[in-house]
């Protein structure tokens, strides 16, 4: 061995002793080693099997879902036949002169306070985003984020109840009619439930655009509101869109507050002043008057399974367009 | 360039007016129910039975009947979803599997309330022949719940640093021991933060206990386990059957605003108890 | 006549398709100071990960030659990974104690093999914490978090915890990078000692330092091994041009 000249060559004044006297498994050959690691071999192995269970039990329940909704309402499309179902405005199951069963009048409820929630929680809750993403004080955005989870807490029964002790009776006043339970109601409220949706995920798009975007625009002149409209909201556009779909998927999907503010007539409506009976709202309604196994008891299967697909298809094209996010490097 | 300082100050301004909006909304109804709910809470309301109809007196069997429901959810809910989040986060590679169950949860998350309460029915009411129970029901909104505990321990497991399990696995420790000693430990506080959030969640959800337990009237609950077998009233359903469905909907008006305030503010503790924990662990992490 | 602790043997080293290493074949002698040398980026880390199947847990890659350790190649089938990383062990760029105490930093790798006794554990704590030369600094407050620690307290903090399992091999990968001068110091003086008991393979960008510690150096250039030998020959008379470049300055 060489000797190596070095510069330093102080030591501490501790003599450098290996640790004696201990006794761990050392030596690397030996039956008992062997044993130990088959047996520790086995124990990992199962481990991992046990979690990736797990893992698989939420593509079970997704499919679950889907193929019992299916198999319930099968019967029925067969019987009735797909296009009598959505081409169809009458829901009359239960009539005794001619049964029916479109669903077009329930759907276009469902479209119709839908549209109008997000009429008024897309401008609203982007613009909340963008000023807590871009406008406000560290401080007001700690404070803000407790309030937005708080709103998203509060139940969906609670802002029905709130829609026809309240809002229901002032939009009576306000446009004159005697009973305010309408799709009016039914688009207010719901605004008041996709607005938390739409507000953090928006919010987490715009504060992800790289600060490099916006010095460039500063750099060049424009002001910060120039800057977060020309150059931070469209970079986050596709952040932005995924979330009004999000909202939009949750304004589909309510059931309470519809049910409980929006009136329930069953007709195909005409305007937003009319009262209205949603998708959701028709299987609250009717699922107790059923007998397990007829006809309209799958019908309301029918409806569901439709529903599961509407937020389906707008979950899958939130992922497509946040996908296309990523990809840009956005 | 006047006009673009105007145009600026006027941009800002209307985002400072959406924000406003939202704190108004919120503030507005907070102030509502607590307003008129007040003067209707008092240790009678929540200790006695409804009588004479559900005119008077009190809901405690509702808040027995929204723990007992609760309690199945949460058991359900909050083990396969911190295993699910520990196989995600801790086991999985990139690959097709963990893209889809990911799909899977994502869409999960997505389907209508009233679906799952049509698909528990189905399932567990009648297939599984749990009847109309306080199983059925909190299994249901176990499902609904399960979707939200998964993503939410997954981000608790997240936030531990990746040095903690390089350190430990260059040491010789198993994946599992790593995970046990070293990741589990600090993922808890997150962990406690979404079992609580999601618990919040399930309490306030009415749609999926329509049909597979929820009652009008069931005053008398037994002990445990027999409770797990039968109807049961709850909060949300309470409040709904009060405001829509009574014969004397404005008589007992009163009493369907406190049944709101108490659920509000169940559901109120329990968000600000979870932000709590997760203010506090987070400094208490910080210098880590 | 040195034995050979690690043989290396036409290693090469995948990311994917990316190929980081070729055709790398070296001796690592026991009980001596191998340093690793060579610009960012070429592939010293990623050899001395690959030396203890660190590299196992990143997604993709691929091991193709052998790596012996005392004669078995260490990628075999039956190999047990756990028992590897305890034989090699490793100190990391960045120091990375747990979110514990002192004590319980380095008493992990005897817990987590099932020592229960605490009094071995204790006794193997405070000779491991006095082979890192930082007993006298802790000794009264071995229950306090580690994380209060100086950096350079920390880094010596890993290197106890890496000598508490009784390693044969320290790897070491630019372990005085993030520490100042003082701190550095105290761990090249280390380094020397543990020598006499540890074969220490340590990554560096600091050529200065390979000359003073080291006793073989290994010049990596673009994933290939360029230049081996004792130090003193590679920094004085390199056999190789690209060696003397990177040695004199002219790249890196």
């Amino acid at each position: 061995m060489k000797e190596l000249k070095i510069k330093k060559t102080s030591i501490n004044g501790q003599s450098f002793k290996p640790p004696n006297g201990l006794e761990l498994p050392i030596s690397h050959r030996g039956k008992q080693i062997a044993k130990s690691m088959l047996w520790r071999r086995i124990r990992e192995k199962s481990i991992s099997a046990f979690f990736l269970t797990n893992g698989l039990i939420a593509i079970v329940i997704l499919l679950g879902i889907f193929s019992l909704l299916f198999i319930e309402a099968f019967p029925a499309i067969r019987k009735i036949g797909l296009m009598a179902f959505i081409s169809k405005s009458n829901w009359n199951p239960t009539s005794f002169v001619k049964e029916s069963y479109g669903i077009l009048s329930m759907v276009v409820s469902t479209l119709m306070v839908t549209f109008g929630a997000l009429l008024i929680s897309v401008p609203v809750g982007i613009g909340c985003a963008a000023y807590l993403a871009d406008v406000a004080s560290p401080r007001v955005r700690e404070v803000a984020k407790p309030i937005v989870e708080i709103l998203a807490g509060i139940p969906s029964v609670v802002i029905g109840f709130l829609g026809i002790v309240l809002v229901g009776p002032l939009l009576g006043k306000l446009f004159g009619i005697s009973n305010g339970l309408n799709a009016v109601n039914g688009s207010v409220l719901l605004s008041v439930m996709s607005l938390p949706t739409i507000i953090s995920i928006s919010e987490d798009a715009i504060v992800s655009v790289p600060q490099e975007f916006k010095n460039a625009s500063l750099a060049l002149g424009a002001n910060k509101w120039q800057t977060l409209i020309r150059v931070t909201l469209p970079s986050a556009l596709s952040g932005i869109i995924a979330a009004i779909m999000l909202g939009m998927g949750r304004a589909i999907g309510e059931t309470m507050t519809v049910l409980m503010a929006c009136g329930n007539a069953p007709a195909m409506p005409h305007s937003f002043l009319d009262s209205v009976r949603t998708m959701t709202a028709t299987i609250a309604i009717e699922l107790g008057e059923t007998v397990q196994g007829d006809i309209h008891y799958r019908s309301l299967f029918v409806i569901g399974f439709i529903l599961f697909l509407m937020t389906f298809l707008v979950n899958l094209i939130s992922d497509m367009v946040l996908q296309r996010f990523q990809k840009r490097g956005l | 360039m006047n006009w673009r300082k105007i145009n600026e100050k006027m941009g800002f301004m209307l985002l400072r007016l959406a924000f406003l909006v939202v704190i108004f909304i919120l503030v507005f109804i907070l102030y509502d129910i607590f307003s008129k709910g007040a003067g209707v809470i008092n240790w009678e309301f929540i200790t006695s039975k409804p009588r004479k109809g559900m005119t008077e007196g009190g809901i405690w069997p509702a808040i027995v009947g929204t723990f007992w429901v609760s309690m199945v959810t949460i058991i359900f809910a909050v083990p396969i979803g911190m295993f699910t989040a520990i196989y995600l986060n801790e086991y999985a590679s990139q690959g097709r599997l963990i893209r889809m169950i990911r799909l899977a949860i994502r869409n999960l998350s997505g389907v209508p309330s009233i679906v799952y309460g049509l698909f528990g029915f189905a399932l567990f009411v009648l297939m599984l022949n749990l009847r109309l129970s306080v199983i059925s029901a909190g299994l249901t909104l176990g499902l609904l719940t399960l979707p939200w505990t998964i993503t939410a321990s997954e981000e608790a497991l997240k936030t531990v640093p990746m040095s903690y399990r390089e350190g430990a696995l260059a040491l010789g420790a198993t994946k599992w021991q790593t995970i046990r000693t070293n990741v589990l430990p600090y993922a808890v506080p997150g962990m406690l933060t979404g079992t609580i959030l999601g618990l919040a969640r399930a309490a306030g959800e009415t749609a999926p206990i329509l049909f597979t337990g929820a009652a009008f009237f069931w005053p008398f609950l037994p002990k445990f386990p027999k409770v797990l077998f039968t109807q049961f009233m709850a909060l949300p359903y309470h409040l709904f059957i009060m405001s829509t469905q009574h014969h004397e909907i404005v008589k007992v008006r009163p009493i369907a605003y406190g049944t709101a305030l108490i659920l509000i503010m169940l559901v109120l503790s329990m968000n600000i108890l979870a932000i709590w924990i997760r203010y506090r662990f987070r400094k208490k992490y910080k210098r880590v | 006549m040195s034995d050979i602790k690690l043989n290396i043997r036409n290693m090469n080293f995948f990311y994917g398709n990316l190929q980081a290493l070729l055709n790398i074949n070296m001796n690592i002698l026991k009980n001596h100071v191998t340093s690793l040398i060579g610009p960012s980026g070429c592939g010293k880390s990623t050899f001395l990960r690959s030396l203890n199947r660190m590299n196992d847990i990143i997604i993709g890659t691929r091991v193709e030659g052998k790596i012996l350790l005392d004669g078995e190649d260490i990628y075999d089938r039956n190999i047990d990974v756990v028992d590897l990383r305890r034989k090699v062990g490793m100190v990391f760029q960045k120091s990375n104690p747990f979110p514990k105490s002192i004590f319980e930093n380095v008493a992990y790798g005897l817990r987590i093999n099932g020592e229960r006794r605490i009094n071995k554990i204790s006794q193997r704590v405070e000779q491991s914490l006095k082979n890192a030369a930082l007993w006298d600094e802790v000794k009264d407050r071995l229950n306090d978090s580690a994380m209060d620690l100086s950096g350079g307290q920390q880094q010596r903090l890993c290197i106890a915890r890496a000598l508490a399992v009784q390693p044969e091999v320290i790897l070491m990968d630019e372990p005085a990078s993030a520490l100042d001068p003082l701190a550095t110091q105290k761990i090249e003086e280390l380094i020397f000692k543990l020598r006499e008991h540890y074969t220490i393979v340590i990554v560096t960008h600091n050529m200065q330092q390979a000359a003073r510690i080291s006793d073989y150096t290994a010049f990596f250039y673009l994933g290939e091994l360029i230049e081996f030998g004792e130090t003193d020959q590679i920094f004085t008379r390199p056999k190789l041009k690209k060696t003397e470049d990177y040695i004199t300055g002219r790249f890196g």
